[in-house]
């Protein structure tokens, strides 16, 4: 389909080999496996797949379709068109890592700012080049701190309130590790909002302590407290931050966080049914030669001017092999870039108003929906940013049914990971919706009630 | 000259993009909370736009020229594979939508499945893995917990060969492995005699490279895998370099248990200057149950008038979850596209066309470089990039001349098992007139290396930036640049 070759060319090209026919080039597979029938469908003309695709995609209803209160670690944003005309490039996205870095300044430099927007974004001092998404992330963090402590410490306590996929992620990759514990998240604290029973666990044998900011509810928490004691302890605290929040609300390094991961997907990300996305890795300085991952370093060339490499790659795995912090190789470059163009676009001014605008959307809402008879806040006494957790007067999954009848994505149904709020649903809104959308939501929703 | 980084750019107080008003009452963010400062640049769009467009000019690419990288399959993306990605029907699909209005979704990724199990010869495929060695990490995993669900917990060695990517070792120790380096044989096999010796109780598997990273076919594969698996280990076939085997051999046909893909290689996603990637990961089907999930299947059989109904399940003895979601779908979408438009013949094709231009590449240079293993190779060979007649010159000076005679270099040192390795993969999408090109230069080098000498140690010329200081960017570590107080 794209080899270019002519027929007179494969006829000298086997000349140039000295072999008859193409197949001789295979002789050493073993000929009762060589050349299988493979049962695909016959090929398609790009105009026929591209057909096929608009087909495909119309069995979908999008967000667009619905007006969406969907999120749960995944957030519909406005991408200003200048993002994807930019990662259209091929310059971009057709260049391979830049282990080059003559040929490879456009990716290296696009990193550094990227790694430079990370760090003042989450106030930390170092960000690496990026890691498969939050979740990886956070495990990530969970690998960094059991290798910090040289695996003498053995607990990596995780709230229950952090995103029960990273938490899940977390887990899967601590089971290799000898004698690692994942906690914390197994406490059934009534409330999901006394830290008292979460605090009481850090000691002197965990290594690693992980909250959200906000939470998995949306609850904006002063972690201050727990930062101490953890540090008291000598564990280590990671945040995971959701990026918009950090437009207005103060970032985890003013919290005195040793690392700080989030996912980068509202950073100008398409929701793309689950990804790709960005995981956001930063840290204090201290850690940097246990950070896992690729990173930019500023330098210069042979005639002194500025340039950027791929910098400590002796912690890597290509060097270290089997001694490396990580095995991560690929990671999310093109997505890097994506939220990169997206903060230099919407700029100090642009990102916090979108930042603004979901807080007081999301405020507005919740006052709309707790006024409805049956519905109310779970937690009323809580600060949160643009996602709160409603209680339902019905289960959560037959009042979606409802609202999708009417073309609205209701909110997550908490039952899923949390048998102790059923009936409890996590709504999120966005810059996307209009005080319009709000009210008409709260207008199907009151119709359930008084079915 | 050197471009300006966005920090630098910004003029306090310059506006840029605008969202709308707030068309709700608003109230104020809790004191305690608030942010007192951020600095973000302040900058028009067109200075965005012109900035990156600048900087995008910096960078080699596929679209640009021609990439020998070994083990990295860098062959031409198309272009519909971009657009199909960013259809709005897909690419505007929530991940937790519920699945009866996600079907073209869940169909796309099950066709995957069923495509890939076909290709490789495998059981059953997830595609949750975000990159190769995301991929890797999941068959790391899966033997893991195979031995640990038989009660062979002594099994704990992984057996790898010294021709093996940095990432296999670097996946086995991260799951908690012993890890044991096998050489090579003369031939550039896995060395039979000091396998057997290996082939012990505490063998957990071996990780496998076939093409191995010399771009040689392993003559004993049959008899590596059988010897492997009656001493009770697993064969983890490391899938960086399908692209010679497609429509050729299904590695699960030779006892391969578990393989990961590599989307972006193989499958011609796009590299993005270092990802996203995706590395579905295959399994036999003893292994099936140990995958991790959520993987598609059908709930609701089809029938002439409707189609099936598609939704998630996770396995039984799943190693668990890797990342959220299902993996990078835009990625899985772009693969769907690529061998829908290729079907069985032109599986076959791509194989047979990056076997084709490696050996005729290699016929053509092999004059000039010394060849390690003279051999017919698969889609990609080796060479030193150190001759005989030139001793003070490098793979590495050879790698950097190249670019001024406007190609990327090959893999440098890798393989470790050769010296001054130079690996060459040209991909089926190359022309022979771009092979001829190529292979021009590196005989115009050669010369080059024997006459001038000094030419090729401070190559290149012609590049944005020559050759940087990386013992500067390692010891004085700037990590991000200059950004104004407030």
């Amino acid at each position: 389909m794209f080899t270019p070759h002519t027929p007179q060319e494969i006829e000298e090209m086997l000349k140039v080999i000295g072999v008859d026919s193409v197949e001789d080039l295979f002789a050493k597979v073993p000929e009762k496996y060589r050349f299988p029938d493979l049962d695909l469908p016959e090929a398609m003309t790009e105009m026929e797949i591209a057909q096929e695709l608009n087909e495909i995609s119309s069995a979908n209803a999008t967000t667009d379709d619905f007006i969406s209160f969907l999120g749960a670690g995944a957030y519909r944003h406005y991408i200003p068109a200048a993002v994807d005309m930019i990662l259209r490039r091929g310059e971009f996205y057709t260049a391979y890592t830049p282990y080059q870095p003559e040929v490879s300044q456009g990716t290296l430099q696009a990193i550094f700012e990227f790694q430079s927007l990370m760090t003042e974004l989450t106030g930390m001092d170092v960000s690496n080049a990026s890691h498969y998404d939050g979740a990886t992330a956070a495990a990530e963090a969970a690998n960094l701190a059991y290798h910090f402590f040289r695996g003498k410490r053995k607990k990596i306590l995780v709230s229950r309130s952090v995103n029960p996929q990273y938490r899940e992620t977390i887990r899967t990759y601590m089971q290799g590790l000898e004698n690692v514990k994942v906690l914390g998240d197994d406490i059934n604290d009534e409330k999901l909002s006394e830290l008292e029973a979460f605090l009481a666990q850090i000691d002197n044998d965990t290594a690693l302590v992980v909250v959200q900011y906000p939470d998995f509810f949306g609850r904006i928490i002063d972690y201050t407290k727990l930062v101490e004691i953890a540090h008291t302890q000598g564990a280590l605290v990671a945040f995971a931050f959701n990026p918009t929040a950090l437009g207005i609300l103060k970032p985890p390094g003013e919290f005195d966080a040793d690392i700080a991961v989030g996912d980068g997907q509202p950073l100008g990300i398409p929701l793309s049914f689950g990804g790709p996305y960005l995981g956001i890795f930063t840290i204090k300085d201290k850690f940097v030669r246990k950070l896992a991952g690729r990173l930019v370093g500023e330098t210069v060339d042979t005639e002194g001017k500025r340039a950027y490499v791929l910098t400590l790659t002796a912690r890597e795995q290509h060097i270290r092999r089997e001694k490396s912090t990580s095995n991560i190789c690929t990671n999310q470059g093109l997505m890097a870039l994506a939220a990169t163009v997206y903060l230099s676009v919407l700029g100090k001014n642009g990102f916090k108003q979108v930042s603004n605008l979901c807080y007081q959307k999301a405020h507005y809402a919740a006052e709309q929906i707790s006024a409805l008879e049956g519905f109310e806040l779970a937690f009323p006494d809580q600060a949160f940013f643009h996602e709160f957790v409603i209680k339902t007067p019905q289960p959560v999954n037959e009042i979606n049914l409802h609202l999708q009848d009417h073309w609205f994505l209701g909110g997550y149904d908490l039952a899923h990971d949390y048998p102790e709020l059923e009936n409890h649903m996590l709504i999120a809104v966005t810059e996307m919706i209009s005080k319009q959308d709000i009210d008409d939501f709260v207008a199907v929703l009151a119709e359930v009630t008084n079915d | 000259m050197t471009e300006p980084t966005i920090y630098e750019l910004s003029q306090p107080d310059r506006k840029g993009f605008q969202f709308p008003k707030a068309d709700v009452p608003t109230t104020t963010v809790p004191a305690d909370f608030v942010r007192e400062e951020l600095q973000l640049p302040e900058l028009s769009e067109l200075d965005v736009i012109r900035h990156f467009t600048n900087i995008s000019k910096l960078n080699y690419s596929i679209d640009g020229g021609y990439y020998p990288l070994g083990s990295c399959t860098m062959k031409y993306n198309p272009k519909i594979n971009e657009e199909a990605a960013r259809l709005s029907g897909l690419a505007n699909t929530h991940p937790l939508q519920p699945i009866e209005t996600v079907q073209g979704n869940l169909y796309i990724m099950y066709q995957l499945q069923e495509w890939l199990q076909e290709i490789s010869g495998f059981y059953r495929v997830s595609l949750t893995p975000a990159a190769g060695a995301h991929g890797e990490l999941v068959g790391a995993m899966i033997i893991k917990k195979f031995h640990l669900v038989n009660n062979d917990e002594k099994r704990v060695k992984i057996l790898i060969p010294d021709s093996a990517h940095g990432t296999n070792p670097a996946t086995s120790s991260m799951s908690g492995f012993e890890v044991k380096s096998l050489p090579s044989d003369e031939r550039g096999n896995v060395d039979l005699e000091l396998l057997k010796a290996e082939c012990d109780e505490t063998l957990a598997g071996l990780m496998l490279t076939n093409p191995n990273t010399l771009g040689l076919f392993d003559e004993n594969v049959v008899d590596v895998i059988q010897m492997v698996h009656e001493a009770g280990g697993l064969v983890y076939g490391d899938g960086a370099n399908l692209n010679a085997l497609l429509g050729i051999l299904r590695p699960g046909d030779v006892g391969f248990d578990i393989m990961h893909f590599n989307l972006h290689k193989t499958f011609s996603t796009p590299h993005g200057g270092g990802g996203p990637g995706s590395g579905p990961v295959g399994v036999s089907e003893a292994l099936a149950e140990y995958l991790p999930g959520p993987i598609v299947t059908i709930i609701e059989e089809g029938d002439d008038d409707n189609p099936p109904f598609f939704g998630f399940y996770y396995p039984e003895n799943s190693i668990g979850r890797m990342k959220a979601f299902y993996g990078h779908f835009g990625v899985l979408v772009r693969a769907f596209t690529y061998i829908a438009m290729h079907g069985p013949e032109g599986m076959r094709d791509i194989a047979e066309k990056a076997v084709l231009n490696a050996n005729y590449l290699m016929k053509k240079v092999q004059d000039d470089y010394p060849l390690p293993y003279d051999r017919t190779c698969m889609h990609e060979f080796v060479v030193e990039g150190h001759l005989p007649d030139a001793p003070d010159v490098h793979a590495l000076d050879i790698s950097k001349r190249l670019m001024d005679y406007g190609f990327h270099p090959p893999t440098n040192y890798f393989p470790l098992i050769v010296p001054e390795a130079l690996m060459i993969e040209p991909t089926e999408t190359e022309s022979k007139q771009t092979l001829d090109a190529f292979a021009k230069a590196l005989k115009a080098i050669a010369k080059e290396a024997r006459e001038q000498p000094d030419l090729l140690h401070n190559a290149p010329f012609s590049t944005p930036v020559r050759r940087c200081d990386e013992v500067k960017a390692a010891r004085d570590l700037v990590l991000c640049c200059w950004i104004p107080e407030e």
